[in-house]
């Protein structure tokens, strides 16, 4: 039964002399190959060269601090609720007395993890935020051979304190700023 | 009785009732908005000014209309009244002055308020209020104040409805908090900061409409969108109390007991302070199922527990085959 009018009827016929010696076809491949040679190649050699990404290119994401150092994420949730792979979530704590130097308001998060293996990288939970404090960033995750720890804490999220160490979203901010 | 028409919708009610109900007889359609109306509490109502409504045509003997626009919570109908509510563009342009009244002291603290997502005044400036506000001075800020380990007062985030005061005049036995001050400075507080160990005073936690008033031993312990609502009930030994709650889980967790909430956003029955705060285990209550939430509330976001295709009406392996 023919189901579609794609399907080619391969024909077994002999071949000829010229054919039986292989060697124009031989010739005729190792051109193509040796052409190649001389093309720029379409690779990069990954670690010690890396590809020129887009400036709103969607990697690994950051929580932010802010000017002085404190967490700018107070566990509301919203991009949790917007995560349509549902890859995110968050335990909440109020702040004592003493860590106002570590959180920005009231309410921090005790704990946050994005699941990096769930995360389809769509940048909704950046949108949703109305904190300033998650982004996404240029960087990628590291690649494994396990599945186990692509579950990201905040010991990984979180950027440093030191302003070498602080992550630079300006570019990806600017997508968001209205005229 | 006394016929109505509320945005070109007739009804028949009996005399003395006010506007407000008569709409909400209707249905949610062309029901008001309100803010400190509520239904189980007498006197209250008349705060807010969120439920103004137009009267276009007085009544049948006196068909003038009236000239201001009136709180449909305390305006009585009369017969052959005819009110506009949404078809009004005069109403829409109030509502919206008095969301942006209400939004000019209240703190944008969402992100951190316990009552987001089933907070009325988000609710409210959502859908009558714009996205701008145009005030520049400093918000009103208070002196915190404790009033008791089991609820916590913001005052900054209270709109002064005066639920609470209702609420601890008619529900509990001898109020011991109320309006203080009066004008840009009156506050809800304890005199002298007594404590507020009533039996039912955690019922102001039901009745505020913002995120005044909260659950201390709910506090920032999630969203309200990630737990899970249960309808339950108990045989409370106190018996003003109905025992009729839902409980809020989070897994296996109970995280809060509330009282039953109907579509208004009013608790059907008061619950008493035990079954508020201290019975927060499975093996305290009889679970009658899980609670139906409005499909529009954040809270029903991201349950899956209703499928388009019933398991039992769709089996693969029984498609007909193709014959031809």
């Amino acid at each position: 039964m023919q189901l579609t009018n794609r399907s080619k009827v391969v024909v077994k016929k002999e071949m000829s002399w010229a054919e039986k010696l292989y060697l124009p076809a031989i010739f005729g491949g190792m051109a193509i190959t040796f052409k190649h040679m001389f093309k720029k190649p379409a690779t990069v050699k990954y670690p010690e060269e890396t590809r020129e990404v887009s400036q709103v290119y969607r990697g690994v994401h950051v929580l932010k601090r802010d000017e002085q150092g404190r967490e700018n994420c107070t566990a509301c949730g919203l991009c949790a609720v917007s995560c349509p792979a549902e890859a995110i979530t968050m335990e909440a704590a109020e702040r004592k007395k003493g860590e106002e130097h570590l959180y920005r308001e009231e309410k921090y998060a005790a704990k946050y993890e994005i699941n990096m293996l769930r995360c389809i990288f769509c940048g909704l939970c950046e949108e949703a935020c109305p904190k300033d404090a998650i982004y996404l960033t240029d960087r990628i995750i590291d690649s494994k051979y396990t599945r186990s720890g692509f579950i990201y804490g905040k010991d990984k999220l979180v950027e440093g304190v030191a302003p070498e160490e602080r992550v630079d979203i300006s570019k990806r901010k600017k997508k968001y700023e209205f005229s | 009785m006394a016929k109505v028409t509320i945005d070109g919708i007739t009804i028949e009610v009996a005399d003395g009732t006010t506007i407000l109900n008569a709409a909400r007889a209707i249905g949610k359609e062309v029901a008001p908005p309100t803010m400190c109306y509520y239904s189980k509490l007498k006197t209250s109502g008349g705060y807010c000014r969120t439920c103004l409504v137009e009267v276009s045509k007085g009544s049948e003997k006196d068909p003038r209309p009236m000239p201001k626009l009136v709180a449909s919570c305390r305006t009585t109908v009369m017969d052959g009244m005819e009110v506009k509510n949404t078809t009004s563009p005069k109403v829409l342009e109030a509502r919206k002055g008095v969301v942006e009244f209400l939004l000019a002291n209240h703190p944008l603290d969402c992100p951190i308020c316990d009552q987001a997502g089933e907070c009325h005044l988000q609710d409210l400036s959502y859908e009558h209020g714009s996205a701008k506000t145009r005030y520049e001075f400093e918000r009103r800020t208070f002196d915190k104040i404790n009033i008791g380990e089991k609820i916590q007062l913001h005052m900054t985030r209270c709109i002064l409805c005066y639920r609470c005061v209702k609420t601890a005049e008619q529900i509990t036995d001898g109020r011991v908090h109320g309006v203080l001050n009066r004008g840009d400075v009156s506050e809800i507080s304890t005199y002298i900061e007594q404590a507020i160990d009533n039996d039912f005073s955690g019922n102001v936690i039901d009745v505020c409409p913002v995120g005044a008033l909260t659950d201390k031993t709910f506090r920032f312990k999630s969203r309200v969108w990630y737990t899970k609502p249960m309808d339950a009930h108990r045989n409370c030994e106190n018996e003003k109390c109905s025992g009729k709650v839902v409980l809020w889980y989070k897994g296996e967790e109970v995280l809060r007991v509330t009282g039953r909430k109907d579509q208004w956003g009013e608790v059907e029955e008061f619950i008493c302070n035990t079954c508020r705060f201290d019975k927060k285990k499975t093996s305290d209550w009889t679970i009658e199922g899980p609670r139906e939430i409005d499909h529009s509330s954040v809270i029903s976001a991201n349950h899956y527990a209703r499928t388009l295709v019933k398991p039992n009406e769709f089996k693969l392996n029984e498609v007909n085959p193709i014959t031809e």
